[in-house]
């Protein structure tokens, strides 16, 4: 579904992101675990059309895409951002935010539409006209996730979805997320710096380090620690050192 | 006792009527390591805030007790409170993005901080500021000393505050989530500097975050708070062993890494927790 | 509209619909500005001289273009309220007439402007690279002239009259609201919400007017009701000099710059439009700080 091949995206004299390659089959979930400032978040903008200005081959269902991407593109790839405070517009009620994408796209049954998808993301139709500073961080999230699945994208990108959630708040995201891949056969790529999220969610993880993709693992293997990369056991001894209770 | 809270409970005024974030915290502090967790909203911030005075203006505070260091907080006039804070307290926040002064080099703000304290010449106190940043363990302090905030990592950032903080031996540092913005391998770092600091020198840590599992490392104790209250206050090495439901459900719905969990549970909130 | 529009149908937390959510939101943003006693002291005086104005041939007591030579530079009295001026014309009235065109001229200029200025600041912002420069550089220009030397020079080129003053007041007052939308522009068209906006596949000229044009709105209106005294000084200043309304149309300033010479005999003449425009002024800039508490989103 995701091929990405040599990868590369400078900043000015700065190169980011240093030839990153990955393979996404359809209905997979690839996550990536990397320090801030590894150019994980850096992959997933140059894959979702954000920013233009990479070099290397990215294509989606077989099909390779330019810098430049065309409304068909934005119906099969969308993305949920790390901030539910941010991402939503602070002036528009959640209607009017679940409503864009359909009228930009074109698209009929706009009321039984928004309904469905609100039902989808456990939301209750009271939220519909509410303005996004009345939710919570939870239902926030939960709107942005509506959003990015209103007009029915087969591609997710997750840029850190519950790294600002509290955990009960993130365990409920990470749920839906898990159930709504499920249910729609979705492809997921989710970025994140908790190892465990990630493992969580993604049968697959690739590990980013100053901009290269040191290692891509399976979630068992991680788990099992039998880590290749030293960054990589690094990682995995933190996470597992901290995750217990003393 | 160094801190000593009875009964505390902060309310807000708004437009609906009076909001109380805080309902009846009690603990007591002395040369030791406490956590506070909870989630957002649960009153954790507000109760260390309210410690110090550093309130907003339609906040209402009141408490049976409230004293920090022999002195009651309630009752004490402007003058005190400044001559608590900084001085006897240290008050190291998330990001030091936005407590470092961004013009100044990093070696004149820790002098400054050491010279209001503690007054002498301007080069006795650049001369204790790099000692300072050495104690907090940056490599090569005399280089640091020159470099602004922005030419150093979160990190690093985060060292600098600490030392500002200990520029006037505080007796005790509150620390309000102040890894959440940092890497993990950095975030242990920076907690483990911490600890032995506030060990080596006897002075008392309230470390508030919302990681439970992460706090009961570097913490002597625990307090977990939910909705202004405090749930339950266990030892850090008793948390697998925790009794209440609250405390149970934070830590089950964290995904794990070595016992991976088909579906995480979900945390179920109950009315009762609230009642008493 | 099936539901009235009792309070708990505007306070309602859970709207049932697209309209009573924006209503509501409209009733807080009131029971703000009502809560600010400067503010609504302001809006009262500003809301009483568009109604004196536009009700001027009811209120006024004469015609404001008859003159009575025999008359001329009374004292205020029962027959004529602010007393008459050098032609023996009905301050009163005249003050009510002057209010429509002084008035007039600052609601012209600022629906002129207000678009103008939001547009360029919009497109710059959201643009970027050479757009932006452009754009920039031609607001520089404009920002570059004082302000009414520049409108001295318009209306001396066009003809004087109340049309060309407005122009010339436009031209020089839109620079300040392109610069103001292009920073409000800049501070949000990085963010999330208009990443997000960009990933539906909305067109440019979509994700500026209906995304990033309603969040600069607040802050410009804040910043064109604190200029509005500013805006009447000028159209004053551009009267008092000659080139805007030209007489025997009552503006404001006109009026004090016929009336200068007698501010020491007959004081009143002078005075009470002078007063007029103080009022009008502070009026706008109490509603101005008041709005600017109630709208500008960094406040909260």
């Amino acid at each position: 579904m995701i091929e990405v091949e040599q990868l590369r995206v400078r900043f000015g004299d700065n190169e980011v992101v240093k030839g990153v390659s990955l393979n996404v089959p359809a209905g997979g979930s690839f996550g990536i675990v990397g320090e801030s400032g590894s150019g994980k978040s850096t992959v997933l903008r140059a894959l979702s059309g954000l920013n233009g200005a990479w070099t290397g081959r990215i294509a989606i269902d077989g099909e390779s895409v330019g810098p430049r991407r065309d409304k068909a593109f934005f119906r099969k790839v969308q993305m949920v951002f790390q901030d539910p405070y941010g991402s939503l517009h602070p002036r528009q009620t959640i209607d009017r935010i679940l409503s864009e994408p359909l009228l930009v796209h074109g698209m009929d049954n706009i009321e039984r539409r928004i309904e469905t998808v609100l039902a989808e993301v456990a939301l209750p139709n009271a939220v519909r006209f509410r303005y996004p500073h009345q939710l919570s961080g939870g239902q926030r999230q939960r709107v942005a996730i509506a959003r990015a699945l209103i007009a029915e994208p087969e591609v997710l990108l997750l840029d850190e979805p519950t790294s600002a959630l509290d955990v009960s708040v993130q365990a409920e995201i990470l749920n839906l997320l898990a159930d709504l891949r499920e249910r729609r056969n979705l492809t997921y790529i989710l970025v994140s710096h908790n190892l465990a999220v990630v493992s969580h969610l993604c049968p697959t993880v690739g590990v980013m380090l100053g901009g290269q993709m040191v290692e891509v693992i399976s979630a068992e293997d991680l788990r099992a620690g039998k880590t290749q990369h030293p960054h990589t056991s690094e990682l995995r001894a933190l996470s597992v050192d901290l995750e217990e209770p003393a | 006792m160094l801190v000593d809270i009875q009964n505390l409970r902060v309310s807000f005024a708004t437009r609906t009527g009076t909001f109380e974030a805080v309902r009846g915290v009690s603990f007591q502090i002395g040369t030791e390591k406490l956590g506070i967790v909870g989630e957002s909203g649960s009153g954790k911030s507000l109760t260390a805030r309210a410690l110090m005075r550093l309130l907003p203006q339609n906040a209402r505070i009141t408490a049976d007790r409230l004293s920090f260091d022999g002195v009651d907080i309630l009752k004490a006039d402007e003058r005190a409170m400044r001559g608590l804070r900084g001085k006897r307290a240290g008050f190291i926040l998330q990001d030091p993005k936005y407590s470092l002064n961004p013009v100044m080099t990093i070696g004149r703000q820790v002098a400054e901080s050491w010279r209001q304290h503690k007054g002498g010449s301007r080069k006795e106190a650049l001369e204790a500021a790099v000692d300072l940043l050495d104690q907090v363990r940056i490599r090569d302090p005399r280089r640091v000393c020159d470099l602004y905030p922005h030419e150093v990592s979160g990190g690093m950032g985060q060292r600098v505050m600490i030392a500002m903080m200990l520029a006037p031996d505080p007796a005790l540092l509150i620390a309000d989530e102040p890894t959440s913005a940092l890497d993990a391998t950095v975030q242990a770092e920076i907690l483990r500097l911490m600890e032995d600091l506030v060990s080596k020198r006897g002075m008392g840590l309230i470390l508030i975050s919302h990681d439970l599992p992460l706090v009961s490392h570097f913490c002597d104790r625990v307090a977990v708070m939910y909705s202004g209250r405090v749930m339950e206050e266990l030892s850090a090495g008793t948390l697998a062993q925790a009794k209440h439901p609250y405390t149970k459900g934070l830590l089950n719905c964290l995904p794990s890494l070595t016992h991976p969990k088909p579906r995480l549970p979900v945390l179920s909130r109950d009315a009762a927790w609230l009642q008493s | 509209m099936s539901a009235s529009f009792s309070r708990a149908w505007l306070l309602d937390e859970t709207p049932a619909s697209r309209s009573q959510a924006a209503w509501g939101r409209r009733y807080r943003a009131w029971l703000d500005l009502r809560s600010n006693p400067l503010a609504m002291i302001g809006l009262v005086v500003v809301v009483a001289f568009v109604l004196l104005s536009l009700a001027a041939p009811l209120l006024a007591t004469h015609d404001p273009g008859v003159q009575d030579l025999t008359n001329r530079l009374a004292k205020p009295s029962a027959a004529h309220w602010f007393g008459t001026d050098e032609l023996g014309r009905d301050i009163y009235s005249r003050i009510l007439y002057g209010g429509r065109v002084t008035l007039g001229m600052v609601i012209a200029v600022v629906v002129l402007v207000a678009p103008l200025g939001l547009a360029v600041g919009c497109v710059a912002g959201y643009a970027g690279g050479t757009v932006d420069r452009i754009l920039m550089r031609v607001t520089d220009v404009f920002l570059a002239f004082p302000r009414l030397i520049l409108a001295l020079a318009f209306v001396a080129a066009l003809k004087p009259g109340v049309e060309s003053a407005v122009l010339a007041i436009a031209l020089t007052a839109w620079p300040p609201y392109a610069r103001l939308a292009r920073a409000e522009t800049m501070t949000v068209r990085n963010s999330d919400f208009v990443a997000a906006c960009r990933l539906t596949g909305a067109p440019a000229g979509r994700i500026v007017l209906r995304h990033i044009a309603p969040l600069c709105v607040p802050s410009l209106i804040v910043r064109i009701t604190l200029d509005m005294s500013s805006i009447i000084i000028t159209a004053a200043s551009l009267g008092f000099l000659g080139m805007g309304a030209q007489p025997p149309s009552p503006e404001w300033g006109a009026m004090i710059a016929t009336a200068k010479r007698f501010i020491f005999e007959q004081w009143w003449v002078p005075t009470i439009p002078g007063l007029a425009i103080f009022m009008a002024s502070l009026a706008f800039n109490f509603l101005g700080d008041g709005l600017r508490d109630v709208l500008d989103p960094k406040q909260r």
